[in-house]
């Protein structure tokens, strides 16, 4: 009976939510809004990307990472690095010196195309390096440290210096990287303009295609015995351990996985917005990051994507009217929802909902009942 | 590279870059004071350390400015005034802090880090309503100008000096208190075990309080000297705080003989690294070496065992 109770894949309510969600991101929000706008909502559910692997990493496993910055942003220069290759064909740079390779490099004097960029000239390639490479680094990141069983603060703290390692360097590294401004003018993809309005439309039908299927995959996880294997290793540890399950691997697992999902984020963020820059690396965004997926609710797929929308178009609007206040606003929000809501709007719905959908249910009964008894008591009456 | 150079030209440097690098480290080491007293003796990480250093950076040049307009006769001797409010300043607001947030989180070592980073968010915009977002310099006492000079190729800054010498007595002070002082074995008593101590009539909540108001208070006192060599602005907390939690962590999070050890090697490294690359890479191969050691030795150089 695997439809039924706690063996689906998804509970009831769940599956509800999932559909609602899938309605307001596939038809709703594109009838609703304009391309620019709907370009906006595309860029904030980049970030869902992040959020949900950190559901699993964080929420479920534990591990509290404040690093996911670094493989947004590696799952985003691996895109842009092909982009910029194609941007930058003979013809486009016939001005420079030399003509043929990205321009940053042009004005830091090279003279030749970098080894670790050739690859990037094939698209195959480079779609498997943007889940790769970044997944292949979280394994190496999270091989060395849970092997040794370094965890809890000491890994938040390494994954930020990181983060910050991989900033500096990107900054400092002008000629190979684009330096601080980034990987920008970006401008077709295999020869399809990705800057008009039907690619917009599309690239954002696809973004929400791998959202939902990116939904679907965690659901699976957190639903399947290794989701409670996660739960249970991240609230009796050595429990696990003592049980014969490798803790490390699991870790490493739920590590990677959300390293994948950041950097298959990192990569849409570049389609769609257009450039890649280390202001989405370093240890800010990295913070922000975990700040979304804190307030949607660290054990919720669903309620930390809404909290990915919800936080950015916060930001946008009020950073675009009162700038001064957005950053008190954040701040603040993150101390009260750490304080006082540890498990985020999605634990706030679980604790309200069927209390408010019970209360609502009774006044619609009342409702439906009082003209009915009125006319009752006047029959009798009569 | 070196070709150019006399041998007597590469003394001199070697030395003026020696002198860089402990003033370097005596910056690390008073960051890190602070934070492993924290971090180190009560496990709370505080991201927000660094924005109590601009506190008490902030503290310094309103203590410089006021002295300027009201007590010019007294101006040369204002630092060490600034020092103390900044001090009070920072305790004043850890004291709070530890109240509202920290004590409500013990339990959840995690959530502490993003409570703080959220505190570090409010603080931040605060110094920029009030002090604008350009950095601020402090005017320095006539007396803290100038160089000394030794030979006539090495020169060391007064400032730099004197940071160095600030350095030393505030962290001898903290070892008198950790080791001597009866707040200091209370301090110890509940990092070692926290039930215990309070069956023996140690108010942990207390203790508590005052570990996370000191550690805020020598914070202050470090942004206070940090007026003396660089200038202050309102987000320069988060550039010292990576750098700081890392010098905590590779020496050993309880052990002051390692935080020491740590800044050392630390800055030693950088400045020296300096000189052969450019300044961001030397960052970053500090960086990752100390991320390289610490996943070969997660428990820090010095580490002291604690039963948990």
């Amino acid at each position: 009976m695997k439809l039924r109770g706690d063996n689906a894949l998804f509970r009831r309510s769940e599956l509800l939510g999932l559909l609602a969600f899938a309605t307001l991101i596939l038809v709703m929000l594109p009838a609703a809004l304009d391309i620019f706008r709907l370009n906006l909502v595309g860029k904030y559910l980049t970030y869902a990307f992040v959020t949900i692997g950190l559901v699993v990493c964080w929420g479920y496993a534990g591990i509290l990472s404040l690093g996911q910055g670094i493989f947004f942003g590696l799952g985003g220069y691996c895109m842009a690095m092909f982009l910029k290759l194609e941007a930058s064909s003979v013809e486009n740079t016939k001005i420079q010196s030399t003509p043929g390779i990205p321009d940053f490099m042009d004005w830091n004097q090279l003279t030749a195309l970098p080894w670790f960029w050739k690859p990037f000239e094939n698209l195959g390639v480079t779609l498997a390096a943007v889940v790769l490479v970044p997944t292949l680094f979280a394994f190496i990141i999270g091989a060395a440290m849970f092997k040794r069983r370094v965890g809890g603060v000491y890994f938040a703290i390494i994954t930020q210096a990181v983060a910050l390692i991989l900033t500096i360097l990107i900054v400092g590294q002008q000629g190979y990287t684009g330096g601080i401004n980034g990987i920008t003018d970006l401008r077709t993809l295999k020869g399809w303009d990705i800057r008009s309005d039907g690619a917009k439309l599309t690239l954002y039908y696809i973004e929400c295609g791998l959202l939902l299927a990116a939904i679907v995959a965690t659901q699976l996880v957190t639903r399947s015995k290794l989701g409670r294997i996660l739960v249970a290793m991240r609230d009796k540890e050595d429990r696990v351990r003592f049980s014969g399950y490798s803790v490390s691997s699991f870790k490493i697992f739920a590590f990677c996985f959300a390293a994948a999902l950041a950097a298959l984020g990192g990569a849409m963020f570049t389609l769609q917005v257009g450039f890649m820059s280390p202001s989405f690396v370093g240890i800010v965004p990295s913070i922000e990051m975990v700040i979304y997926t804190a307030v949607g609710g660290r054990s919720s797929i669903l309620g930390s994507v809404c909290g990915a929308l919800l936080v950015n178009f916060a930001k946008t609007r009020l950073s675009e009217s009162f700038p001064e206040l957005w950053l008190f606003g954040l701040g603040a929000l993150f101390v009260v929802v750490v304080l006082s809501f540890p498990e985020g709007l999605a634990g706030v719905y679980r604790s309200s909902a069927p209390r408010l959908a019970r209360s609502f249910v009774a006044k619609l009964r009342a409702l439906w009942r009082t003209p009915m008894t009125r006319s009752l008591d006047h029959e009798l009456a009569e | 590279m070196l070709g150019d150079y006399s041998l007597s030209d590469l003394g001199s440097i070697f030395v003026m870059q020696g002198f860089a690098g402990l003033i370097l480290f005596s910056v690390f080491l008073l960051m890190a004071l602070g934070l492993a007293i924290i971090f180190g003796q009560m496990g709370v990480i505080n991201m927000a350390h660094g924005e109590f250093m601009i506190l008490g950076a902030y503290m310094t040049y309103l203590t410089s400015k006021l002295f300027e307009t009201y007590l010019p006769a007294l101006f040369p001797g204002y630092f060490f005034v600034a020092m103390i409010v900044a001090f009070l300043a920072a305790a004043l607001l850890g004291a709070m802090v530890e109240w509202a947030l920290i004590s409500r989180l013990y339990k959840r070592p995690l959530d502490t880090m993003l409570a703080t980073w959220g505190l570090s968010l409010i603080l931040q915009q605060l110094y920029r309503s009030i002090f604008g977002a350009r950095e601020v310099g402090v005017e320095l006492p006539p007396w803290m100008l100038g160089s000394w000079q030794i030979t006539s190729t090495i020169e060391v800054p007064i400032n730099g000096m004197f940071v160095m010498a600030l350095t030393a007595v505030i962290t001898a002070g903290v070892a008198l208190l950790i080791y001597k002082s009866r707040l200091g074995r209370q301090v110890r008593a509940v990092v070692q075990n926290r039930v215990m101590a309070g069956a023996v009539g140690i108010d942990t909540q207390k203790v508590d309080r005052a570990t996370f108001a000191l550690g805020c208070g020598i914070a202050g006192i470090a942004g206070s000297a940090f007026t003396m060599v660089g200038s202050t602005g309102p987000t320069a907390g988060q550039l010292y705080i990576v750098d700081s939690f890392l010098v905590v962590v590779f020496g050993g999070a309880q052990s002051l003989i390692g935080t020491i050890a740590s800044a050392f090697t630390i800055s030693q490294s950088r400045s020296t690294l300096e000189f052969f690359t450019s300044g961001s890479m030397a960052q970053v191969a500090t960086l990752i070496g100390v991320v390289v050691i610490l996943m070969l030795r997660p428990q820090g150089l010095f580490a002291t065992k604690v039963r948990r």
